[in-house]
């Protein structure tokens, strides 16, 4: 039983498929699968924005949409409608082609980058030996429709906050690879699928999931701070700092065209949420043995929209970064963490079984942490806080 | 020569001829990255993922973002008024011929030079991701390392770069 509710979606795609006519059987199962995946994901956005929209409201004392609908449930709906009615407006110095293509490169990539998750046991749309590298080959694809953005649009703010996000995605890729490469040193794979099976083991219930590796959690939390700022999610979303940019890059985009970068966005953070959740998190696999009857696809989601809630609960708390501070973080901090990381990796590869490679791995990186930021401090010098008044 | 090697032939040359002949920059820049996407498609229509994704890890996440701010940060965005076009184009058309000439000489040669099954040119070795991997950590592993080496020194000597700070600056 739990057996067919596992592999529920599978079936059923292999039934629909055996009602075609034979030739058409394999074109019939990618169009279904791809059908299923652009469907899906919108439909998620709708739910993250209401999610996000009244996790705000409840961490900033209010309530949140409460109009339409049951809990403003329907306001999604509602704000779909009215992106679809509103004049598409293209300033006139605008470059008209570039402009209009932005959008759709970038949802068409982001969308892309969904291909190679395994979002269950054997629910993955193409299976591919080098997966990774070709969610990283789409995500960077994803920088140009953001520059294509702000150039074309002809406005100063637009242009400043495409050259602040395309410098920030350069800067924190490079994060992004290197934390993720541990994961392929260690599972020996490039594959999705494979690097989820080699972490589906469990020693006394407990799974065996990188990030409960020293290296792994490093690695998992400098991936989480790559993600966060690959998605130009709070606290490094000054690409679109309200207060100093407008909406940045696609301040000149407005009716179903903005509503496109805003769906690119939220796919963007559950596309990269996804990933996350396959290299670190174990991907489909229950996260204690007892629990395997639970079906696999219930737990990458639920994966997935816990990491949904954490960007949201630290958009609702965390100041937003200076640009300055951002470029030191990336390239002065998490770099060097990232590649000692690897070290580590190696480290903990080659020590064999047994007790002594957690002890020394964990040192290793704690002793860094530690050190690093004790040596920042010094060099700071914070003395006495110091006001300063309008006269 | 499939239906697919002659759309993605005409995307390509539409896209180089686009990078060489538009007026604006920019334009030419974008132009240029459908030509790199171009290339990258090819090499998976080869079955060549590896360096079908390479090709499009490299080229338009970076060396096209690379393109676009140098013109950006560089004061020659704004087209000149008396057209793009160099006065000695003449010369430029001859090294590109002859660089394409070389070019397809090597390509047509390689196909002689490969041993394929009964003595057919056309031979289409498997080569998987895996397959690379394997010959990158066996074979071929000390100029691996030795390039890692050069790069991971590189990033560093950026960082070391940009690491110092002037006292009393704050």
């Amino acid at each position: 039983m739990s057996e067919k509710a596992d592999q529920i979606f599978v079936l059923l795609q292999h039934w629909l498929v055996s009602l075609l006519p034979a030739g058409w059987q394999q074109p019939g199962g990618v169009v279904l699968a791809v059908l299923v995946i652009i469907c899906l994901f919108p439909a998620l956005f709708a739910l993250a924005v209401w999610m996000e929209r009244k996790g705000l409201g409840r961490i900033q004392n209010r309530l949140g949409p409460n109009r339409v609908g049951p809990f403003g449930l329907l306001q999604p709906i509602a704000d779909g409608i009215k992106s679809l009615t509103k004049e598409d407006i293209v300033p006139r110095s605008a470059d008209a082609a570039v402009h209009f293509l932005a959008p759709v490169v970038l949802v068409v990539t982001v969308f892309m980058g969904f291909a190679v998750l395994p979002m269950g046991r054997n629910m993955v749309l193409a299976d591919m030996d080098a997966g990774l590298l070709f969610y990283f080959a789409m995500g960077a694809s994803t920088e140009l429709a953001v520059f294509m953005a702000g150039w074309s649009s002809r406005n100063k703010y637009s242009l400043l906050g495409a050259m602040r996000a395309v410098a920030q995605m350069i800067s924190y890729e490079v994060v992004l690879l290197l934390s993720s490469v541990a994961v392929v040193m260690m599972s020996g794979s490039l594959s999705l699928t494979r690097i989820v099976e080699a972490q589906n083991h469990y020693s006394w219930g407990l799974p065996h999931w990188y990030i409960f590796t020293p290296w792994g959690c490093a690695g998992f939390v400098m991936y989480a701070i790559a993600a966060t700022a690959e998605t130009n999610r709070s606290p490094f979303d000054l690409p679109e700092g309200e207060s100093e940019l407008v909406a940045g890059y696609h301040t000149e985009y407005s009716g179903f065209k903005f509503a496109l970068f805003f769906l690119g966005e939220y796919l963007a953070m559950f596309s990269i949420s996804g990933l996350g959740t396959t290299l670190f998190l174990g991907g489909w696999s229950a996260p204690f043995s007892w629990l395997g009857w639970v079906p696999s696809w219930i737990w990458f989601f639920a994966k997935l929209m816990l990491s949904i809630f954490v960007f949201i609960w630290m958009r609702g708390t965390l100041p937003r970064l200076r640009q300055d501070q951002l470029m030191n973080f990336a390239w002065k901090f998490v770099l060097p963490m990232c590649l000692l990381n690897l070290l580590v990796a190696g480290l903990w590869r080659f020590m064999g079984d047994g007790w002594p490679r957690w002890v020394v791995c964990s040192a290793i990186l704690v002793l860094a942490y530690v050190g690093m930021g004790w040596g920042e401090m010094r060099r700071k010098h914070f003395g006495a806080r110091s006001y300063r008044y309008a006269e | 020569m499939s239906v697919v090697f002659y759309l993605l032939a005409a995307l390509t040359v539409a896209g180089g001829l686009a990078a060489v002949m538009l007026k604006n920059t920019v334009h030419c820049a974008l132009a240029l990255t459908v030509a790199f996407a171009g290339l990258a498609l090819f090499f998976l229509d080869l079955d060549a993922q590896f360096a079908g994704f390479a090709q499009i890890l490299v080229y338009i996440g970076a060396v096209a973002i690379l393109v676009v701010f140098a013109i950006l940060l560089t004061k020659g965005s704004e087209t000149p008024k008396d057209g793009v076009y160099s006065r000695n184009w003449l010369a430029g058309l001859a090294i590109a011929a002859g660089v394409f000439a070389v070019l397809g000489w090597a390509v047509l040669q390689s196909a002689r030079v490969l041993p394929g099954p009964g003595g057919t040119p056309t031979a289409t070795p498997e080569v998987t991701v895996k397959e690379i991997g394997n010959a990158l950590m066996g074979r071929y592993v000390l100029p691996l390392e030795i390039v890692a080496l050069l790069l991971t020194a590189a990033l560093i000597g950026a960082v070391i770069v940009a690491m110092h700070e002037k006292e009393g600056a704050k």
